[in-house]
C-alpha cells in the first residue's frame, strides 16, 4: 500500500477566501457567522449563517462561465484554483489518464433550483434557462474541475448530507493508497444559503437563532455555512520526487452507518467510525492529540459525539483536544468535512489547535478539553477529522504530522 | 429595435463578436457558436420576443425552423412574431 500525503489546499468560507485568511481566523478564534444577506430573508425565522460575503464571482469567472456555474461550483473552482497553485502538480499523460476528482455535497445547485422553482411557480414563468440542469446537478463542480484540470480517471460526487466531504476524501485516499491513481482532487462544497435552502432547515427546528455554541451548556442548535475546501491528495514518493511541498499524512479513515435513525445519532456508530479509523491507520488511540469534531451545536450530536469519544479513547480523552470550529464557519452540511480538515492541517503542521468558540457554560455531559474560545498551541502528531451525518451515515479519516 | 437587429445582438453576444461582424450569410458554425450557444440562443431570443421556437436540439434540422444561417433564422422569427400578432 502506498502513503498520501496532502501537498495542496484550498477553501473559500465565511471565515476566509483562501485557506492562510482561513486558518488566521481559526487561530483568532473569530467568528464568520452573521447576519444573512438574500432575497425573502425577512420571510425567514432563522437569519444568521456563516454565509460567504464579497466573494464577486463575476471577477473571476466570464459570462459563459457564470451561466453554467452554480454557487457551489463557483466555490469549488475558486479552491481547486488555490489548492492546485500550492500543490504545484499538472495533471498530463499517464498522470492525467488514472487521476480524477472525488468531491462531496449534499444538495448540489440548491440555489439553481431555488431561482428556478421561483420562476415558474411564484413569477410564472413559462420557460427556464437551458442549462438549469446542467448549472444544479450534484456532479456539476465535479465535471468542471475534471474539465478545468484534464483529470482523466474516476471523478464523481458524493452525497451523505453532513459526511459528504469526508466519504469523498476517503474515496480519494483509498484510491491513490490502492495505487489505482498517484492523485487526486477530493474535498466538497455547499451553497444552501437562499430563501428554499435556509427555509427546508428551520422545518427541523434544529437551528439556532443566535450563534452555533458546541459542547457549552446554553448550546441552542445548529448554523448553516457554505463554502468549499479542495485538496490534492499525492502519493508519497510521487510528492517526494517533484519536491512538493507536503502538509499532512492521510494514514486511514473508516465509514460506518447507525443503521438505527434518520436523523438521531448514534454513540455506537459515531465510536465504530473512530475506532475504525484508528485499527486502518494502525495507531493506537493515546496517539491522536486532536479531534476534530463533528460538534453541531445541537444536544443530539454533542453528548453522543462526546460519549463516543470517551468511549473509544478511555482514560485518553482526558488528555485529548477537540474542538468544533462550526462555531466560526458554521456547519458546510456537505462540504463541511473538508474545511473541518484545515483545522487538522494547522493542528500538525503549525502546531496551533483551532478552538471551540461561542463555549460560555461547562456541560456535563461533554466534559472533554473542547479547547474553549482561544486557539492553542500543542504538538499534535495524530489528528481525527469526524463527520456523522443525517441518515446515520459516519465516516472519520485520520492524519500525521509529516 | 426591429427583430433582424435584436436578433443579431443576440447571436453576436452569444459569439463574443460585435453585431457589426454578424452578417445575413454567416453560418452558427462561422460564428463559432456551438450546440450549447445555440440553444443559449434560442432561448434568449424567444424571452426578448416571449414566442416559441419549435426547435428540437435532438435534430436541430428537424420542423420548420431552419437554423442553416442568420438569415433564415431571422425570417423564422419574423414569421413567429407576425402570427402572435395577428
Amino acid at each position: 500500500m502506498n502513503r498520501v500525503v496532502i501537498t495542496g489546499a484550498g477553501t473559500v468560507n465565511a471565515l476566509g477566501h483562501n485557506v492562510p485568511d482561513t486558518l488566521d481566523a481559526m487561530r483568532e478564534g473569530r467568528c464568520g457567522i452573521s447576519e444573512l444577506d438574500f432575497r425573502d430573508v425577512d420571510r425567514l425565522s432563522i437569519r444568521i449563517g456563516g454565509q460567504v460575503k464579497g466573494m464577486d464571482a463575476e471577477n473571476h469567472f466570464n459570462r459563459q462561465q457564470m451561466v453554467l456555474y452554480d454557487r457551489f461550483t463557483q466555490f469549488t473552482l475558486l479552491a481547486t484554483g488555490e489548492a492546485m497553485a500550492q500543490s504545484g502538480i499538472e495533471f498530463t499523460g499517464d498522470l492525467a489518464a488514472k487521476a480524477g476528482v472525488v468531491l462531496g455535497t449534499a444538495g448540489g445547485g440548491v440555489s439553481t433550483w431555488d431561482d428556478n422553482y421561483r420562476s415558474v411557480y411564484e413569477d410564472g414563468k413559462n420557460r427556464v434557462h437551458p442549462f438549469v440542469v446542467p448549472k444544479l446537478m450534484n456532479n456539476a463542480a465535479a465535471s468542471h474541475v475534471s474539465m478545468q484540470y484534464n483529470l482523466k480517471g474516476p471523478s464523481f460526487t458524493v452525497s451523505t448530507a453532513c459526511s459528504s466531504s469526508n466519504h469523498a476524501m476517503a474515496q480519494a485516499f483509498q484510491m491513490v493508497r490502492s495505487g489505482m491513481s498517484k492523485a487526486m482532487i477530493t474535498g466538497g462544497s455547499e451553497s444552501m444559503l437562499c430563501f428554499g435552502g435556509v427555509k427546508a432547515w428551520e422545518g427541523l427546528r434544529v437551528m439556532s437563532r443566535d450563534a452555533c455554541r458546541p459542547f457549552s451548556a446554553n448550546r441552542n442548535g445548529m448554523v448553516q455555512g457554505e463554502g468549499a475546501g479542495v485538496f490534492v491528495f499525492e502519493e508519497y514518493e510521487h510528492a517526494r520526487a517533484r519536491g512538493a511541498e507536503i502538509l499532512c499524512e492521510v494514514i486511514g479513515f473508516a465509514m460506518t452507518s447507525d443503521a438505527s435513525d434518520i436523523v438521531m445519532p448514534s454513540k455506537q456508530g459515531a465510536a465504530r467510525a473512530m475506532a475504525g479509523a484508528l485499527a486502518d491507520a494502525g495507531i493506537s488511540a493515546s496517539q491522536v492529540g486532536y479531534v476534530n469534531a463533528h460538534g453541531t451545536g445541537t444536544a443530539a450530536n454533542d453528548k453522543t459525539e462526546c460519549a463516543a469519544v470517551a468511549d473509544v479513547f478511555g482514560q485518553h480523552a482526558d488528555d485529548l483536544m477537540i474542538s468544533s470550529t462550526k462555531s466560526m464557519h458554521g456547519h458546510l452540511i456537505g462540504g463541511t468535512g473538508a474545511v473541518e480538515l484545515l483545522a487538522c492541517i494547522m493542528a500538525l503542521k503549525e502546531g496551533v489547535v483551532a478552538p471551540t468558540i461561542g463555549y460560555e457554560e461547562h456541560d456535563p455531559e461533554c466534559a472533554l478539553d473542547v479547547v474553549p474560545n482561544e486557539a492553542r498551541e500543542a504538538d499534535v502528531k495524530v489528528a481525527l477529522s469526524n463527520a456523522f451525518a443525517f441518515g446515520g451515515l459516519n465516516a472519520v479519516l485520520a492524519l500525521r504530522k509529516i | 429595435m426591429n427583430v433582424s437587429d435584436k436578433v443579431i445582438e443576440i447571436i453576436a453576444e452569444q459569439a463574443v463578436l460585435e453585431p457589426s461582424d454578424v452578417t445575413p450569410d454567416s453560418t452558427l458554425e462561422d460564428l463559432g457558436v456551438d450546440s450549447l450557444g445555440l440553444v443559449e440562443s434560442i432561448f434568449a431570443i424567444e424571452e426578448a420576443f416571449d414566442i416559441s421556437i419549435p426547435f428540437n436540439a435532438n435534430d436541430p434540422s428537424d420542423g420548420d425552423f431552419d437554423i442553416s444561417s442568420v438569415k433564415t433564422i431571422i425570417a423564422g422569427i419574423e414569421k413567429l412574431v407576425a402570427e402572435q400578432t395577428s
